[in-house]
């Protein structure tokens, strides 16, 4: 196990550079001359312009610029600073909480109704309640997430006024309609995968057995099939916790959440090469630990997976 | 042992009765392709420390008798048209499902063909046989895992404390068996249902398993019902013998006089398909033919498709089931013949 352990870590070393020379060099790539955007329309001196390039590395070539970004975040947690001269890591440490706040509600959404949904279906197969939770998910997964946003937005938010629209000033109601709408395919792909798994584990062997040892059918379905099936959907989970960050990107837009996502949606606009570059490491960073954890919890739920 | 007095109304048992007795099960399958008569007019008695091994080939309706038993058939497709199955009197059929829950793993039992598949993969061994407790006899965690223990030395599984939360898979094919054995006779039951319990094992191991059940069945006298298709398990441990075909019961009687006086030609053809080692010749004799789809029965006899002493008498005429001697039924119109053996095959058939 430990020796798995320290493998997957040497493996991220690989992951975690292809990935951000990817973002480096694909910012890079970006049209326009970011000192004349931080200009604007006011005239600026070619030598204040020259000091500038020399300050943020601009004049390197590609490769030198790259490697001493990465140096100064790998040594000295030094994202850069913004061309206002404001650090990037200021910037990640305003904005992660609200991302993680929101990425946190998200998860309960779709870890709880997912769950709901699809062991109801399951056990109530081919009834009523399962063609009603089937049609449902099927139009939360079919509609795009922001048709899905503005729904919610006009009919709880302007319409009912049950709900912030906007902001993150209103505290933790602030993040339910965001946090449906970031849940929302998720939730309907948990559903479904565990009311096919469910109903596979329901007519298994271990079922029938667990019924001829007397056992109610609530801990037939709780205790034994349930254990099962949740496997591949816990597992789906954290993945997906991982994958939110990237959905945080039109969420946090959307909503006006002063989140990460957002901070690079706006900073994409502004040409801020540094915050994107800052907040996207983070994004890599987060993704391979989650993926690690995932697979270390499959191995926890599934005795049969032993990593040697 | 006893019951805990909570879970298990024996009080209301009739105590004249039989353990266990099917009479007349009915049963079917109701599926888009028609309705397949799965059991059709199931008979027989189980008494205690009495072993009846129910003998047939695959679909012949051995299974979904266990399963009806137990109550754990599928419902649908599964439907039972008609019958009783008594338990001490009382008919299991018309009880409430929770009372008829409480019986199941307590006072009726079963053990599964595939051990593998039938054991919860993700949860220790041990746990589940605990769990027989825990749930059944309100047991703690502490006290249910030394009772699991317990049980696991008594199948023979060596080691039980070191092994006890092992995963079904750490285990080999025997040693799960003796698990899934140890889960159904966890509460002593009064009736233990095998169904195939030694197919997926290797013969040395086969006859180790046997011969534990049948130690556990005389320790406990218990009724035991054993499923199989194998003529070789039966004439070991076997008190009884019901031979089932098409979902009816073609020969009933002891173990004994099923293998010296035949009264079925089905029965016949089983017995004459055994490899003997005095044997003349070198092809092994089989029964042509297959069994008929249960969805589209033949006239008459279900057997007379490859039967070589069909008549036109049994192409319209279905047998009932008849005694030829005392304890020994056989439904077949020439049963006294056979019985005699005073019958000869009349014509080759064409399988």
């Amino acid at each position: 196990m430990t020796g798995y352990i320290i493998r997957r870590l040497l493996q991220f070393i690989p992951v975690v550079i292809a990935a951000t020379l990817i973002v480096y060099a694909m910012v890079f790539l970006m049209p326009g001359d970011p000192i004349r955007a931080l200009a604007g329309d006011r005239p600026m001196s070619p030598q204040v312009q020259e000091a500038l390039r020399e300050q943020y590395n601009l004049n390197d070539p590609f490769l030198v610029q790259y490697a001493k970004y990465m140096w100064g975040v790998f040594t000295q947690a030094d994202f850069g600073t913004t061309f206002q001269g404001r650090p990037v890591l200021d910037m990640i440490q305003q904005g992660l909480p609200i991302t993680l706040t929101l990425a946190a509600v998200a998860f309960c959404f779709q870890a709880v109704i997912g769950i709901i949904a699809g062991i109801l279906a399951a056990v109530f197969r081919d009834s009523f309640i399962d063609r009603l939770i089937q049609v449902s998910l099927v139009i939360v997964v079919a509609l795009p997430t922001l048709a899905i946003a503005f729904l919610l937005q006009l009919t709880f938010g302007l319409n009912l006024g049950w709900f912030p629209i906007a902001g993150n000033r209103e505290g933790m109601v602030s993040y339910i309609l965001p946090g449906i709408v970031l849940a929302a395919v998720s939730t309907g792909i948990v559903a479904r995968m565990l009311r096919s798994e469910l109903i596979e584990a329901l007519q298994s062997d271990y079922v029938r057995t667990a019924t001829a040892k007397g056992m109610k059918r609530s801990r037939v379905v709780t205790r034994h099939a349930l254990r099962n099936s949740l496997i591949p959907v816990v597992t789906f989970l954290g993945a997906d916790l991982a994958t939110m960050m990237g959905g945080a990107i039109v969420v946090e837009s959307v909503f006006n959440l002063p989140g990460l996502g957002g901070q690079v949606f706006r900073s994409i606009q502004a040409q801020e090469n540094t915050v994107v570059v800052g907040i996207v490491t983070l994004f890599v960073l987060f993704y391979v630990v989650i993926n690690l954890l995932v697979d270390l919890l499959y191995a926890v739920l599934d005795p049969r997976i032993r990593y040697d | 042992m006893s019951q805990s007095p909570t879970t298990s109304p024996t009080q209301d048992y009739d105590p004249s009765a039989p353990l266990l007795e099917v009479k007349d099960l009915q049963v079917e399958f109701r599926t888009k392709a028609g309705v397949a008569q799965a059991i059709n007019g199931m008979n027989f008695t189980l008494n205690a420390g009495e072993t009846l091994a129910i003998l047939g080939e695959s679909g012949s309706g051995k299974s979904v008798t266990a399963q009806t038993i137990m109550g754990i058939l599928d419902m649908p497709p599964g439907h039972i048209a008609g019958g009783e199955i008594r338990y001490r009197g009382q008919d299991l059929l018309s009880m409430k499902p929770e009372r008829r829950r409480k019986l199941r793993g307590v006072s009726i039992s079963m053990i599964f063909q595939d051990a593998l598949s039938s054991l919860n993969p993700v949860l220790p061994v041990g746990w589940q046989i605990g769990e027989m407790f825990r749930v059944h006899h309100r047991m703690n965690r502490k006290q249910a895992r030394q009772k699991a223990i317990e049980l696991m030395k008594r199948v023979g599984i060596p080691a039980a404390e070191q092994r006890v939360g092992n995963y079904p898979h750490q285990f080999s094919g025997g040693m799960r068996q003796r698990i899934m054995i140890a889960m159904a006779i966890a509460l002593d039951p009064d009736v233990l249902i095998a169904d195939e319990p030694t197919t997926a094992l290797d013969v040395t191991v086969q006859a180790q398993v046997m011969r534990l059940l049948k130690e556990l069945q005389v320790e406990n006298n218990m009724g035991l019902i054993l499923i199989t298709h194998d003529l070789g398990v039966v004439a070991d441990v076997a008190d009884k013998i019901a031979v089932m075909y098409a979902g009816r019961v073609m020969e009933h009687t002891d173990v004994f006089s099923i293998y010296s006086t035949p009264a079925h030609p089905y029965t016949k053809g089983l017995l004459e398909s055994l490899p003997r080692i005095d044997a003349e010749g070198d092809r092994l004799s089989t029964v042509p033919g297959l069994p008929p789809t249960l969805t589209d029965m033949p006239p008459g006899c279900p057997f007379n498709p490859r039967c070589p002493y069909a008549t036109d008498l049994c192409r319209t005429d279905r047998p009932e089931l008849l005694p030829v001697a005392d304890g020994h039924t056989s439904a077949c119109h020439y049963r006294e013949e056979l019985y005699a053996g005073t019958i000869t095959a009349r014509e080759e058939v064409q399988s």
